[in-house]
């Protein structure tokens, strides 16, 4: 039955032709489509490799920043803790120098104010003094006035220095 | 095949389903397109025959010739009744030159788009759209099965893809210059299947005809072993001509057979020949959309099964 049997005459057209073409295929024909596809899917691959890549350098990107905010975010407090440190001590500091002004200032005046009473004293004694000798002056005065009174004296003055020679 | 096929069927008083089939798979001396008031159209093809000489005439004059059509509807000697060497351009031959030339412009037609445009910066249009897919999906199932030396066979299979692809479809096709029974006829699925036969053995490694004549195996099976290999080798290329053959034959043969039926049942009165040819049609159809899968399919399991046999034929010793 034909239908089972190769016919010669087709297959020998069929392996010129087939021949033929395969030829002229293979050598113009695939080889540069199939060059070109694999340049492109070597070009996708490595787009895609580099994506991968530039994701994860991404990532770690945001690990180091986040790392900095951190770090910036405690450098931050600790500038802000040393200030106020800064601050109590510059007021403790002033406190002290004032205190010690003001007890300064205190004790000057207490000395000035010493001073002064010595030298208030000092003449009041002296005014005293005066006013004394002169009360006496006077007193004498006014004793001595008459003679009897200054016989009296002169007795009793004798007498005395008698009495102190006798002693 | 199937539009001719209807109209010559208006035409014919008797019908002989079996002859049409046979007629319409087979192979002819001319490409009968249709009947035109009773009288054939069709173009003459050269009918060469080798004996004693190259005679070189049309199917008119055969009989001037000395020539004459036997029972198979071939040409033998009519005074001997001998097949003489007959290299005849058939319906079939000038189809497998007709698609060849079809697959040729349109793959020069590919690769020029790809040698003018920079693929890199550009999606194909076009033509180049459509053949990219089918020479990509071929190129990396030759770099999936064969390994590192691809690239030396993957035109081959593009080839034998794309060719058995066009084949299939124009097979579909009912009209000129489709509806040759290309893929579905045995000479044509041998010589493919022989393509890949001495592709693959040509190119066998050491280690594959090791493999195939002094396998490693027990001492009892040495004797055998290289006999079924060979056997297995030999019966490969045959696997591959039959499936091929048989499957777009019988797509073929369904087809013609639904739409036989329809003037089959013309005999048996109106209702039954409405209401059978509204199955045949949707049958019809359906097997027309089927067959459309099959084409791919085939020349599909096809390619995929040679790529796996030179696969096996390039491995190297592990």
């Amino acid at each position: 039955m034909s239908l089972v049997t190769p016919e010669f005459g087709l297959l020998f057209w069929m392996v010129v032709i087939f021949g033929i073409v395969f030829f002229l295929l293979a050598k113009f024909g695939f080889p540069i489509i199939t060059d070109m596809l694999d340049e492109r899917s070597a070009r996708i691959a490595k787009s895609l490799k580099d994506a991968d890549e530039i994701e994860a350098r991404m990532a770690s990107w945001k690990v180091e920043q986040a790392q900095l905010l951190e770090a910036a975010r405690k450098q931050q407090s600790e500038i802000l803790r040393k200030a106020a440190e800064t601050r109590e001590q510059i007021i403790a500091e002033a406190r002290d120098r004032a205190r010690e002004e003001a007890d300064r200032l205190l004790k000057d005046a207490k000395t000035q104010i010493e001073a002064e009473k010595e030298s208030a004293l000092r003449d009041v004694r002296k005014e005293i003094a005066l006013l004394s000798v002169e009360v006496a002056e006077k007193v004498l005065r006014h004793e001595l006035a008459g003679e009897d009174s200054q016989r009296a004296l002169l007795e009793q003055l004798v007498e005395e220095s008698h009495q102190a020679r006798l002693n | 095949m199937i539009l001719t096929f209807l109209i010559s069927l208006l035409l014919a008083a008797d019908i002989h389903v079996g002859e049409i089939i046979f007629e319409h798979i087979g192979d002819e001396y001319e490409w009968h397109i249709t009947q035109w008031k009773g009288k054939d159209i069709a173009i003459p093809l050269p009918c060469i025959v080798i004996e004693d000489g190259v005679h070189v005439f049309t199917l008119h004059h055969a009989r001037e010739n000395g020539y004459s059509l036997n029972e198979d509807g071939k040409l033998v000697n009519a005074a001997t009744g001998k097949r003489p060497l007959d290299l005849s351009i058939t319906k079939n031959v000038l189809s497998i030159m007709l698609s060849s030339l079809l697959l040729l412009v349109v793959v020069l037609l590919t690769a020029r788009w790809y040698r003018r445009h920079d693929v890199l910066k550009e999606s194909p249009t076009g033509l180049a759209a459509l053949m990219e897919p089918l020479v990509m999906m071929v190129h990396e199932m030759a770099r999936e099965n064969i390994g590192p030396d691809y690239r030396k066979f993957s035109p081959y299979l593009c080839m034998a893809f794309l060719w058995i692809l066009f084949n299939n479809f124009l097979g579909i096709l009912p009209f000129f210059p489709g509806g040759a029974n290309l893929t579905g006829n045995i000479a044509v699925t041998l010589v493919l299947a022989l393509f890949t036969f001495f592709t693959v053995n040509l190119n066998g490694t050491k280690h594959y005809y090791k493999e195939i004549f002094a396998p490693d195996v027990p001492g009892f099976l040495k004797p055998i072993m290289p006999l079924i290999e060979v056997f297995s080798a030999l019966m490969k290329p045959v696997s591959l001509t039959i499936r091929l053959f048989a499957n777009m034959l019988a797509g073929h043969i369904m087809i013609l057979s639904m739409v036989c039926m329809i003037f089959i049942m013309a005999k048996y009165g109106p209702a039954l020949f409405g209401g059978m040819t509204l199955v045949s049609v949707l049958l019809g159809a359906f097997l027309d959309a089927l067959e459309c899968l099959v084409a791919f399919i085939q020349a599909y399991v096809f390619t995929m099964l040679s790529s796996i046999y030179i696969g096996l034929a390039r491995q190297k010793e592990e």
